[in-house]
């Protein structure tokens, strides 16, 4: 390419001399750099290699990862946003359009927790509100290391401490999540937010940056040293004793980002914008180029405009910044004056540092001095795009031999160890701290039902809302786990009523440069691809998070899944707790295994073997008949078989009725000997979930699964005293009481990773 | 003229943040710690004072009005310079 | 009745303290801007939860300077009625409006959960019409009341603490107070009975969508109160 000869660009006074050494900090290969003096025709300033630097790297290239993303689904009639934008956009009826996306914040929150947390938060919540949808809940999913480790503890009170903070501040609900803990993560957590909101489906705003002449306006916090390198730092692996790197690590201010929603969400009932756009990873530096590689356009930045904290901050400082809260707009020409009156009102600075061009160039000015001028397509589209090679791990038959797991003999005591390990037990310690209730919409509260439920404002129906992932599941099969997350999603909405309409994705992974870690990658997108055609769910947002490792040690592939669904009007959202009369059915064949269930990792230490697999013309039918019959007002509770098998689902629904409910007896069909026993109710499977019905209405629903293709497979009913659980023949093989049971479940988070219990509910 | 202001919970007041403290340094191994209070320390750059006097009397003033509640802290002002 | 809910900076339980008076209760309601200085057309002032200014330096602290206080201070003055809702109540104890303060939690974390009260004077304008207990969503860190031993002698004397945190079957037992207040603290009233302060969120319970209605009874209760003084 040879650029125009416009594209100059002067260095500064002081500007550190392009030294290998010093592009190799900025983390470009000797082949990268070489592309960049083929784009510029030139060496770069100083700037502009730190523009490249963080533009090219994986967070924001996805340089690796295109490839792979481009084969999943990402269109479907709901869709009127996809991919590429701050978030996607499904359209639930009635006018309104649902905005969510999921990201990672792994790396900032393992070196200072809090805020790390909190500005994962923050972030996700200014992609979704850019858009102009007003954000209506939260949601996460997090992995630590063992309960035992020394930081672990330290680490969850700090994300979930960083976590409320700034959703409670922002009076923002936090509605669901899921936590999860193994050692892979002692060295590398992860902490994925994802945010929802509500937009008019005619009101939606995007990053396009058109009209050569507009102006381009800063808002929100001034711009501080915070942060610098955040992009390339998460595309970077952690060495031992990166614990020392903290001065990147950028802090929240929720209050201002309160103030920034209101002035956004006011700002853009008015014709005023053009395009709008969050500050993210690679602050004003992406935020500018992503817009103008949209519109096609080029954009002129004067640097000595930007609002900032510190004196003496070079453009490089000020482009790469990662300073919190913070926006840039493009107004209509003439129009300036409004976004700086609704600024002012929420007392925010709104200045016009720049404006849109025409030249395709992405310019830097300070006092009338070009630092920097690249072709904006260079830093988009013309990105490096790698295929990376691909192996098959080497262990991977190791790891899918099936394990030879011995009878652990007394069933009610594996099931109070599974029901007390941290990632099953009670999550109150957890979400009583974040506010969940507030904007009064949360119909289902988290631990009532399989997803949360939200009212829709606007409309009569409602939303369902979850985020799923298991990663011992994609260790052991890529392809097929990540398959099962997405089933096991949709199970998850179909349960409370809803049918999944949209997803966004957070695929966390180790070092892609690993050929094992690319292979794993593959095979779990191709995974979830499969998944998500087959269940008609497009994916419209996400993100990659690569480089998750300690050392030698990388993550297991943890591909997470947020999944939004629709329930109809006058349907009763259904939650979990058993209702306290009424016939139980297990719903769908179970096929259960021991492959990477909690039963084997908890009672016998052991990762191995093949996880469950997904049937998908099964599990679909189940989904189906499971809308229906929350339509016809058949159910009372349901709740899927998941993590623990049947007898822990069982266990939860049961603990979850708080006494509604003394509690249940079930037949399972299975024969009298401790392994098959242990199997049929502790094994993992897809496609099954529990129901309660009226007595009267038994029949009704077993009809109806006859009429819609689903098994119903074991019967039980509530009443009697406790948990019990009687084989093919009759014999008792579990009888617990639901109060052991309980205080197992709630006491075990808590207790197992030694944080201070919360008292008993009232 | 730049001044700074303790703020420090009274006593008797109930300060879980100074008992957090104080179980979490005897967890560390700490011994023979009595009482942890939590407060907070607020720096002023007060730029139309030059009189250390004067200066003080006007934090004194901030404090009171807005950076001390004195139903339950009490605080105190020094000069830094 | 005409309510007006006051929004700070970092409110964000305004919407919700609306939508109950104006669409549940079907009353009418007002935003009021907090850079506002008159309340004219107001028969109920409503400052809502949320985080005022980010609840910097102390909860509530910098709120009561807000231009629109000097205004609802005159109008509590005169006998006109303002609750203080969770961070609203935190602002009527800067303001002097009400005794005593809100601390840290006792457990240090922020708490979201439904607690119960009993109703402990149910000749407040405020619980007229309240049955003995309610359930009390709470969300806040700062919620374990305080006060001097003669001005909790006070307020116990003078009938002034109108909720209490008790248990389900309205005991009021240490373990169902979530806070460390004080006497297991949840509301209280000034002398003059029109200005009433709370850290639970009645506008969280007021619609049986939302699993319990109980807490609109608070709303009512003034609702009736001001016609019955009309």
């Amino acid at each position: 390419m040879n650029p125009p000869a416009a594209f100059s660009a002067d260095p500064r006074q002081g500007d550190p001399a392009i030294t290998d050494q010093l592009i190799a900090e900025h983390g470009l290969t000797p082949d990268e750099y070489q592309k960049v003096l083929g784009i510029l025709g030139r060496p770069p300033t100083w700037t502009e290699l730190g523009v490249f630097s963080v533009m090219w790297s994986e967070h924001c290239s996805y340089k690796t990862s295109r490839r792979f993303l481009k084969t999943l689904p990402t269109e479907g009639e709901r869709v009127l946003q996809g991919p590429g934008e701050n978030a996607g956009v499904v359209d639930v009826g009635d006018g309104l359009g649902v905005c969510f996306k999921m990201e990672s914040h792994n790396h900032p929150s393992f070196i200072e927790p809090y805020q790390g947390a909190a500005t994962g938060v923050g972030g996700i919540l200014r992609d979704v509100f850019t858009m102009n949808a007003r954000p209506i809940a939260l949601l996460n999913s997090l992995r630590f290391g063992t309960p035992e480790h020394p930081r672990t503890s330290y680490l969850v009170d700090g994300v979930v401490d960083g976590i409320a903070g700034y959703g409670n501040c922002m009076g923002i609900p936090t509605v669901g999540g899921e936590i999860d803990f193994n050692r892979c993560y002692n060295g590398n957590i992860l902490v994925n937010a994802m945010a929802v909101g509500i937009v008019p489906a005619d009101r939606i705003f995007r990053g396009i940056a058109a009209g050569p002449g507009n102006p381009v306006l800063y808002v929100g916090s001034r711009t501080g040293r915070d942060g610098i390198h955040g992009a390339t730092m998460a595309s970077d692996s952690f060495e031992e004793g990166g614990e020392g790197r903290r001065p990147t690590v950028q802090v929240g201010d929720p209050y201002t980002e309160k103030r920034l929603l209101e002035a956004c969400m006011e700002l853009m009932q008015q014709d005023a914008v053009i395009a709008i756009q969050d500050m993210g990873a690679a602050g004003l530096t992406s935020s500018s180029v992503e817009m103008a590689g949209r519109g096609g356009t080029g954009l002129v930045l004067h640097v000595d405009r930007i609002p900032r904290r510190e004196p003496g901050m070079t453009p490089y400082e000020c482009l790469l910044s990662e300073s919190q809260e913070r926006m840039l707009i493009v107004a209509a020409a003439g129009r300036e004056h409004i976004v700086e009156e609704v600024f002012t009102k929420w007392d925010l600075e709104a200045v016009v540092v720049g404006e849109v061009t025409d030249d395709g160039c992405w310019r830097i000015l300070e006092d009338g001095q070009t630092v920097a001028a690249i072709p904006v397509l260079a830093l988009t589209d013309e990105a490096p795009n790698y295929d990376r090679p691909r192996e098959k791990p080497a262990d991977l038959k190791q790891r899918q031999t099936t394990p030879e797991l011995s009878a652990h003999g007394d069933c009610a005591a594996v099931l109070e160890r599974l029901l007390g390990s941290p990632g099953i037990a009670d999550k109150r310690w957890v979400y009583r701290q974040y506010d969940h209730m507030v904007r009064l919409g949360t119909l289902e509260r988290p631990g009532d039902a399989d997803a949360a439920v939200l009212r829709l404002p606007g409309s009569k129906r409602m939303l369902a809302v979850c985020v799923d992932g298991n990663s011992v599941h994609v260790k052991l099969d890529p392809f097929g786990g990540a398959q099962g997350i997405i089933a096991e999603a949709c199970r998850n909405l179909a349960c409370t009523g809803a049918q999944a309409i949209g997803a966004t994705d957070c695929l966390n992974f180790g070092n892609p440069e690993r050929p094992d870690v690319m292979w794993e990658f593959e095979q779990a997108v191709l995974g979830l691809g499969e998944g998500l055609r087959q269940a008609h769910v497009p994916i419209v947002s996400g993100n990659v998070s690569f480089y998750n490792e300690t050392g030698e040690q990388s993550i297991h592939p943890t591909p997470t899944i947020g999944m939004v669904g629709l329930i109809e009007a006058g349907v009763s959202p259904l939650g979990m707790a058993l209702p306290s009369a009424g016939s139980l059915v297990l719903l769908g064949s179970p096929r259960p295994v021991l492959g990477g269930s909690a039963y084997a990792r908890v009672i016998h230490d052991s990762e191995q073997g093949m996880p469950p697999q997904v049937y998908w013309s099964e599990e679909l039918a189940l989904h189906q008949l499971l809308r229906e019959a929350a339509q016809r007002g058949l159910l009372l509770a349901a709740h899927d078989l998941s993590e623990g098998g049947l007898a822990t689902s069982l266990a939860e629904m049961l603990i979850s009725s708080r006494g509604k409910a003394s509690g249940c007896q079930i037949q399972v069909p299975c024969p009298p000997s401790a392994e098959a026993v242990e199997l049929s109710l502790f094994g993992e499977t897809h496609g099954c979930a529990w129901v309660a019905v009226e007595d009267e209405r038994r029949a009704e629903l077993l009809a109806l699964c006859q009429e819609m293709q689903c098994r119903a497979t074991a019967l039980g009913s509530i009443g009697g005293e406790g948990l019990r659980i009687l084989d093919a023949q009759g014999s008792v093989v579990l009888d617990r009481s639901a109060e052991s049971l309980r205080k197992a479940f709630e006491g075990g988070f808590a207790e197992s990773i030694g944080l201070s219990p919360c008292p008993p509910r009232v | 003229m730049r001044i700074r202001v303790h703020v420090t919970p009274r006593r008797g007041v109930l300060d879980p943040q100074g008992q957090a403290v104080a179980h979490g340094l005897s967890n560390l191994g700490f011994s023979g710690l009595g009482e942890v209070r939590v407060g907070k320390v607020v720096d002023l750059e007060l730029t139309s004072e030059s009189d250390p006097e004067a200066a003080l009397a006007t934090a004194r003033k901030m404090a009171s009005q807005l950076l001390a509640n004195e139903v339950v802290e009490d605080f105190s002002v020094e000069v830094l310079g | 009745m005409r309510f007006g809910i006051v929004t700070f900076p970092g409110s964000n339980c305004d919407q919700d303290a609306h939508h109950v008076v104006s669409h549940v209760l079907g009353h009418e309601a007002r935003f009021i801007w907090h850079k506002e200085t008159d309340l004219e057309d107001v028969d109920c002032v409503i400052l809502p939860g949320g985080f005022s200014y980010g609840d910097y330096l102390r909860c509530g602290a910098i709120a009561r300077f807000s231009p629109i206080m000097d205004a609802v201070v005159r109008f509590a003055n005169e006998g006109g009625y303002v609750i203080g809702i969770c961070n609203g109540f935190q602002v009527l104890t800067e303001t002097g409006l009400l005794p005593g303060v809100l601390l840290r939690n006792q457990g240090l974390k922020f708490i979201c959960e439904d607690t119960r009260l009993v109703v402990a004077n149910g000749h407040s304008p405020w619980t007229v019409l309240c049955p003995e207990t309610l359930v009390a969503p709470i969300a806040h860190a700062e919620g374990c009341y305080f006060a001097s031993p003669e001005v909790i002698g006070q307020l116990e004397e003078q009938g002034r603490v109108i909720f209490r945190y008790a248990s389900s079957r309205g005991e009021e037992l240490a373990e169902s107070n979530p806070n460390g207040s004080i006497n297991n603290i949840a509301g209280i009233i000034n002398e003059a009975g029109n200005v009433l302060g709370m850290m639970p969120h009645p506008e969280r319970n007021s619609e049986t969508a939302l699993g319990d209605a109980s807490g609109a009874a608070i709303f009512r209760s003034i609702i009736h109160s001001f016609e019955a003084r009309a």
